[in-house]
């Protein structure tokens, strides 16, 4: 999906837990999640650290919109 | 042969028979003799070799602990000093199969011993490994068990015995893009005019040289003021509003929704759950923007870190899903976003 919607013309960020496997599909900006079952997330922490963590990894995100490529990158 | 050959057997926490999702976090344990789909491998080698030890890792341990995971699987297989390992079958299970093709290389190439897997062909194991691991050609799912046990059984006695193999298509492997000389009955001036005039007559030829495809897109340029963005939000974690009204499908997905966030300043447990069928959703269904992070991304359009969300986000599920369908939900998605002016996008897998 990450591919295709680049190549329509809209940069697109894929925030993934298997970055094997969003390399291989072809996603040029890739961002490392926390666990398969919670990427955004981690249970085992309290709510205001579980949002404290998905906000730097939605920052990463951002981040990687504003930094220019070569070709795919993990950030 | 004097002796039988001892062969160690990889499989995941389902086929390991420990548990189903809930249970994909098992660190790599070992059991003597069969486990599960096992027992037909055994009857297949029959009286040549026997499986001295079933070697299971959660699936999501693997993927997980990459570098940790491989090197204590291989210190487990390593222990039943085997001539052989067997990893799998994975079918078109993603984490499956990543692993698979990861122990097989990690066996093969570092205890020298031959090792073979079988993997639907989309699985994303395959583009991984093919190169370095035999894959048998399967069908999608464990319908496909028993025809995938005989050829990787077939071919992995063939390694082990040290016999020439015939071509991918004839062992039923993928092609792990490995020339080999050998003397062609024609000569190549002769098959080439053969190829040419089947394909102008419109007959089926067959290439003795595909070409690679290459398959990536040029990475966007960045985006200069994100203050000045629309982002849209797609998902392939299943984050659906709860009863799932359009029915997206646990696995193998011919459908994506597209679901109106204007007014959603967060995303609640109550109101939202997952509907993919390939993970644990106790996470995702105590809070659904542990998948999909709508929270926060309203907190940066309330701070004008970016100007705005699009009124929608789209959702999916990345469960063995085919790369045809992925690739049409995408384009009909990118006919909106391109429409209604968004710049970017945030994907979240699980």
């Amino acid at each position: 999906m990450a591919k295709e919607l680049e190549k329509a013309g809209i940069l697109t960020v894929h925030i993934c837990t298997i970055v094997p496997i969003s390399k291989t599909v072809g996603a040029n900006r890739i961002i490392p999640a926390v666990a398969i079952p919670h990427p955004l997330g981690d249970p085992t922490k309290t709510k205001a650290q579980e949002k404290a963590l998905r906000r730097t990894l939605v920052e990463k995100a951002l981040e990687a919109m504003q930094t220019k490529l070569e070709g795919q990158t993990v950030f | 042969m004097d002796r039988k050959l001892k062969v160690v057997h990889y499989l995941n926490q389902f086929f390991g028979q420990i548990g189903g999702e809930e249970k994909a976090d098992t660190a790599p344990l070992k059991k003597d003799g069969t486990v599960g789909p096992g027992l037909l491998f055994q009857q297949l080698l029959g009286q040549e070799a026997e499986i001295v030890g079933t070697v299971i890792c959660g699936d999501n341990h693997f993927n997980e602990n990459l570098e940790t995971a491989k090197e204590a699987v291989l210190e487990l297989v390593k222990g039943y000093r085997p001539d052989l390992l067997l990893a799998g079958p994975a079918f078109n299970a993603g984490r499956y199969g990543t692993a698979c093709g990861a122990v097989c290389e990690e066996v093969a190439g570092r205890l020298a011993i031959p090792a073979v897997t079988g993997m639907f062909p989309e699985n994303p194991g395959v583009d991984l490994y093919k190169k370095s691991v035999y894959i048998i050609e399967t069908k999608p799912s464990s319908m496909g068990m028993k025809d995938a046990a005989q050829q990787m059984v077939g071919l992995a006695l063939k390694l082990a015995k040290g016999e020439s193999l015939g071509s991918p298509a004839e062992e039923g492997y993928i092609a792990r893009g490995v020339r080999k000389n050998y003397f062609a009955k024609e000569r190549g001036a002769t098959r080439a005019v053969d190829m040419l005039l089947s394909k102008m007559k419109g007959e089926p030829f067959v290439t003795e040289y595909p070409m690679p495809v290459f398959d990536r897109v040029e990475p966007s340029p960045p985006i200069e003021d994100l203050s000045q963005i629309t982002l849209a939000l797609i998902t392939s974690g299943g984050i659906v509003p709860k009863g799932n009204p359009d029915h997206v499908e646990s696995s193998s997905a011919s459908k994506y929704g597209k679901y109106d966030i204007q007014t959603a300043e967060a995303l609640s447990p109550e109101t939202y759950e997952t509907t993919h069928g390939g993970y644990d959703p106790t996470y995702a269904n105590q809070d659904p923007h542990r998948v999909l992070p709508l929270d926060v991304i309203r907190d940066l359009e309330r701070e004008g870190v970016i100007r705005d969300i699009y009124p929608y986000y789209y959702a999916t599920v990345g469960n063995g899903t085919s790369v045809a369908n992925a690739k049409k939900f995408a384009q009909e998605i990118a006919k909106d976003l391109l429409r209604d002016g968004v710049q970017a996008v945030i994907i979240s897998s699980t």
